[in-house]
């Protein structure tokens, strides 16, 4: 028969200084797990909505990054005339040959502080082949106009970025017409502008990445032989989805073990506290346990309520963590990703099934912390408890 | 001193709630001591920069490189006393999931710039000889097992082939928050091989007096405005300290944790004094009749809160400060210098220290506050 779980909440009540300051632990690590977490989530879910499982990605071969990969426009019409590339309504290829560079732009909140920020230069296709963009303000930049669209992460925190101001960089002024939205992708941490413009005044007759719509998305790998056995070009095919991705997967692994490591470290501080007030508990409660094994419940039900009342306390703890952790969720910050070199700025993600294993987490500290005072409990010798 | 004997016996009537309380306070101070360290190695990394060493890049952004024939005009600049220039490589080894920094120098003026560089002056000699060879940090012979005369391939991403380099000298930096593992090979080579002679990533200059620094970036950046790459002059220190801060607010980040580590051991801490002090109640009457002052029995369960803060502190500072060391820690090359400073320590003490105050007051009090017939007529 079991202990009735009544039994282990009154217990729990008697005590409540205890099982606040058990239960606090435990959510202050929950509430660390779920904050570490949402970071690394976060910054790779920025990365990973970027890139479109619809879309391949052309750098020169060997390129591991935009940054470091170079195209010559003939390889660029090569890839426009692939019979890969899908057709946009007006017939015309969707393709993107992009310039691609960083600059040197001063923080808004601290001058003296200088970020890299992301300039692309892209066709007018690119507008329709990356899906999830979006016009939030403004007007699409004219071709030959000098005009350019900034990320929507990027206007509050660099100066000049307003619509209607007009920024400098490579020796001269561009007007902002517009901004963007790209479902929070890091897109939102980049300048957009026409490439016929950017290419003379950065780095000369080269794109760095073609980007294109796959005509069939199932027939990737078809595409990316084709390409790259190609003898007028020297080329990687990337999916776009699967290449992003990669480029996350450096911080976002720092990230996760740093999370997994600090977490880890303060959880078993926090079950030797609750293994502390577990004892404590069987210690003073002699007479009761002895009560119980007379009545007739086995030694069994009696680990089980033990171990029961400890999880009791750990979720209440944990749904604490949850509570504590919460508000961060959105909060916007910025790291560099050492992958590009460039800044990103995204916002910290928690979702449900980060609270559930944060709950879960919390849980399973309060089971540990339980177990060995509630063998003893269930130990107890009964006649000597009976008589203390 | 009869005290002691008595703070030691009560510590080890419940010795396993003591010792886990010790251990969670000493991994809270562990971790406090970690996540800190990150902090201030970052720090020291953006202070790091002899302050007569200039640093000129490419105004438009550390990407774009800058002319070498520049080189003259920039020595011809008063006060430049000596210009050596170098360039990011970007290359990889193996599977490339061990980042590492290679860059093409120049290589005798590089090594003069930096005499932090230490290397022995026949690797150094061996080196400036073969034009197709590169020297190593120390630690890089640990990562990839690496020995000197070695030959090494990197794949390079920027500049696409593959490089082949003769290990001729391996380098310890005498100062710990320089990098110990970096590759460098000559510019020379880059240059003959890329076909794209007359460029550098970016120019390192000594200057004749650290006060005339802010002059001559003056001087150098007017010079360049209006040309087709203006530059941006800065002291060695600007620049890394750019590097430094692009990692974005990790002090924030990381003091958020810290100061939730400490409250969860407080936690733990404040509830495990306040258990031993109720079970205590019969016996804090006893001593009280027996003549025991209620100063002395204040300062008991203080002393025996600081016993445990205290151990704590000095197993999970000392473990931190030892572990790091003994693995010569560096997070993958991205935290060079790694070492938990005696500042730090004194933080961790002082941590310990209000542990000690915030756990043990209440308890201290309530002992010492006991009225004793009340308490006495519970002892059976």
């Amino acid at each position: 028969m079991k202990v009735p779980i009544l039994y282990n909440v009154r217990s729990v009540l008697q005590r409540p200084l205890s099982t606040i300051l058990t239960a606090l632990g435990v959510a202050l690590v929950v509430a660390v797990f779920i904050g570490t977490l949402a970071l690394a989530n976060g910054f790779r879910t920025a990365l990973v909505r970027t890139g479109s499982d619809q879309n391949a990605l052309v750098l020169r071969r060997g390129a591991d990054s935009e940054l470091s990969s170079g195209l010559p426009r003939e390889a660029a019409s090569i890839i426009a005339s692939s019979p890969h590339v899908a057709a946009g309504g007006d017939g015309r290829p969707l393709v993107s040959p992009e310039v691609y560079v960083l600059i040197s732009l001063p923080k808004v909140f601290d001058e003296t502080q200088v970020a890299n920020v992301v300039v692309r230069g892209v066709s007018e296709q690119a507008w329709t082949v990356r899906s999830n963009l979006e016009l939030v303000a403004g007007r699409r930049p004219e071709p030959g106009r000098g005009e350019i669209c900034v990320g929507r992460r990027l206007v509050s925190r660099f100066g000049n970025t307003a619509i209607g101001q007009s920024l400098k960089f490579a020796g001269r002024d561009w007007a902002v017409v517009c901004q963007f939205s790209a479902a929070g992708s890091s897109f939102e941490s980049e300048i957009w502008g026409e490439n016929e413009q950017f290419m003379p005044v950065f780095r000369g007759q080269v794109f760095q990445s073609v980007t294109f719509r796959l005509r069939d998305p199932a027939a990737f790998e078809e595409a990316k032989r084709a390409l790259e056995a190609d003898r007028r070009i020297t080329v990687d095919v990337h999916r776009e989805s699967d290449f992003y991705v990669q480029q996350s997967q450096l911080l976002d692994r720092i990230l996760r073990i740093l999370a997994i490591l600090i977490t880890s470290i303060m959880a078993v501080g926090a079950v030797f506290g609750a293994v502390n007030t577990m004892y404590a508990a069987v210690a003073s409660r002699g007479p009761e346990i002895a009560v119980l094994l007379t009545l007739g419940f086995r030694p069994r039900s009696v680990l089980a309520s033990f171990v029961a009342e400890s999880a009791i306390i750990a979720t209440l703890g944990a749904v604490l963590g949850c509570l504590f952790a919460l508000p961060v969720n959105g909060i916007v910050t910025s790291t560099t990703n050492w992958a590009s070199f460039s800044e990103i700025a995204f916002s910290f993600r928690i979702t449900p099934d980060l609270l559930a294993a944060g709950l879960g987490f919390g849980v399973t500290m309060g089971v540990i912390g339980g177990f060995f005072p509630a063998r003893r409990a269930a130990r107890l010798p009964v006649i000597e408890a009976l008589r203390s | 001193m009869r005290h002691l004997t008595l703070v030691r016996a009560n510590l080890g009537r419940h010795l396993r709630r003591t010792v886990l309380t010790i251990a969670s306070v000493a991994l809270a101070l562990f971790l406090f001591a970690s996540l800190r360290t990150v902090v201030t190695t970052i720090a020291l990394t953006g202070q790091f920069g002899s302050a007569r060493r200039l640093v000129v890049t490419n105004a438009t952004g550390i990407v774009f490189p800058l002319p070498l024939a520049y080189a003259n005009r920039l020595s011809a600049v008063p006060g430049v006393q000596a210009v050596s220039w170098a360039n990011w490589f970007g290359g990889r080894y193996g599977d490339g999931k061990r980042f590492f920094a290679n860059f093409a120098v120049d290589a005798e003026s590089y090594l003069k710039m930096y005499p932090e560089l230490v290397l022995p002056p026949e690797q150094r000699e061996a080196w400036l000889k073969d034009k197709s060879s590169a020297i190593i940090g120390v630690r890089l012979l640990d990562v990839f097992g690496w020995q000197l005369g070695q030959n090494v391939t990197l794949q390079g991403t920027i500049f696409p082939g593959d490089w082949t380099f003769t290990i001729r000298g391996v380098y310890r930096p005498s100062d710990a928050v320089l990098n110990d593992d970096m590759l460098l090979f000559h510019h020379a080579l880059l240059d003959e091989r890329t076909n794209r002679a007359g460029i550098a990533g970016w120019y390192v200059l000594e200057i004749d007096h650290p006060d005339n620094g802010p002059r001559i970036a003056k001087t150098i950046d007017d010079q360049f405005r209006n040309s087709s790459s203006p530059t941006k002059t800065g002291t060695e220190q600007a620049f890394n300290a750019s590097f430094a801060t692009m990692w974005g607010n990790v002090g924030l980040l990381m003091n958020t944790i810290g100061l939730a580590v400490v409250f969860a051991i407080l936690l733990v801490t404040a509830n495990a004094m306040m258990m031993s002090a109720r079970e205590r109640t019969a016996e804090v009457a006893v001593l009280k009749t027996i003549g025991f002052s209620d100063r002395t029995l204040f300062g008991l369960v203080m002393l025996e809160a600081g016993a445990i803060t205290l151990t704590g502190a000095a197993l999970g500072l000392g473990g931190a400060k030892l572990l790091y060391r003994a693995t010569n820690f560096n997070a993958a090359g991205f935290l060079p210098g790694f070492d938990v400073t005696a500042e730090t320590l004194l933080a961790g003490i002082g941590i310990a220290l209000a542990l000690m105050l915030a756990s043990g007051v209440v308890p201290a009090l309530r002992a010492a506050r006991l009225p004793v017939i009340q308490a006495l007529r519970r002892v059976e």
